[in-house]
């Protein structure tokens, strides 16, 4: 076992990246779609604060992106909610295959 | 040389990507949620081992104390419970899995070629410090930002209460 260093931490990042990707592609539900968002923006926080730590030790910038990344990433989770319950309100499932009314 | 802060960053790891390995193939909804809130308690953790405190502190409050929490509320409110999800198309499911492959292995042997410049020394940052930077309007400050989110906060809270109300049935 080596000591653990940046490459282990992008290592993680990207497999955490593309499990959320996989989710996305396989999910056909909009919780478990907004779960693997959540997985995927874990990961590039993860990448930010490696980078903050390892690259430029002195300065906040990465920390900060990661802050501005959290809230964004909150405020999007409560408005896909909020849309995913009036769906399910209007259309009984929160499929993908039945929310179709724009697309003709 | 194995030292204890070694085994626990593997084990950190490992907690985190089988947990979000877990959360997206699982058929059942209600446990692909609580590996979800696992695998982000590993990267709480992950942050703790790099000497993040605060951002730890809050990825335990936003995430594991709200996301997940208003994800399994929303699972409560959508879904009949221990009903499955229905299973996935096999061919779906093994050209997601060639494409993701491709990608992380092109990403890797990418990331791997490159040489970083690595600094020798690393400082943890204090919560002072970063309240000031936070707050500071000088070059380099991050007050202008701040504001912005907050705002972007302000109408997120706005549009999801607009978006959630019940219409009133019209009468004439």
């Amino acid at each position: 076992m080596m000591e653990p260093g940046l490459y282990h931490i992008l290592f993680i990042s990207a497999a955490l990246f593309f499990i959320g990707v996989y989710g996305f592609l396989t999910r056909r539900n909009l919780i478990t779609m907004l779960m693997s968002i959540e997985l995927i923006l874990n990961s590039v926080n993860l990448n930010f604060i490696a980078f903050n730590k390892y690259c430029w030790p002195g300065k906040l910038d990465g920390l900060f992106f990661t802050v501005f990344i959290i809230a964004i990433a909150a405020a999007e989770a409560a408005v896909a909610i909020a849309i995913i319950i009036n769906l399910y309100r209007s259309h009984q499932s929160i499929d993908v295959e039945n929310a179709e009314d724009l697309k003709y | 040389m194995i030292t204890g802060s070694t085994i626990l960053f593997y084990i950190l790891a490992a907690l985190t990507l089988g947990c979000g390995i877990i959360a997206v193939s699982t058929r059942q909804i209600f446990r692909a949620a609580i590996s979800l809130l696992f695998s982000l308690i590993g990267i709480a953790g992950l942050y703790f081992w790099l000497e993040y405190q605060f951002i730890a502190a809050v990825q335990i409050v936003v995430y594991v104390g709200g996301i997940v929490v208003l994800i399994i509320f929303s699972i409560f409110l959508t879904q009949q419970a221990g009903e499955k999800l229905p299973k996935q198309q096999t061919d779906r499911k093994i050209f997601a899995a060639l494409a993701v492959f491709c990608g992380f292995a092109l990403s890797m042997l990418q990331v791997y070629q490159h040489q970083f410049n690595i600094a020798e020394t690393t400082v943890a940052p204090t919560v002072a410090d970063i309240g000031k930077k936070m707050l500071t309007v000088d070059d380099g400050g991050y007050a202008l930002p701040f504001e912005v989110i907050s705002m972007l906060l302000l109408a997120a809270m706005v549009g999801c209460i607009v978006i959630a109300l019940r219409s009133k049935p019209e009468t004439k």
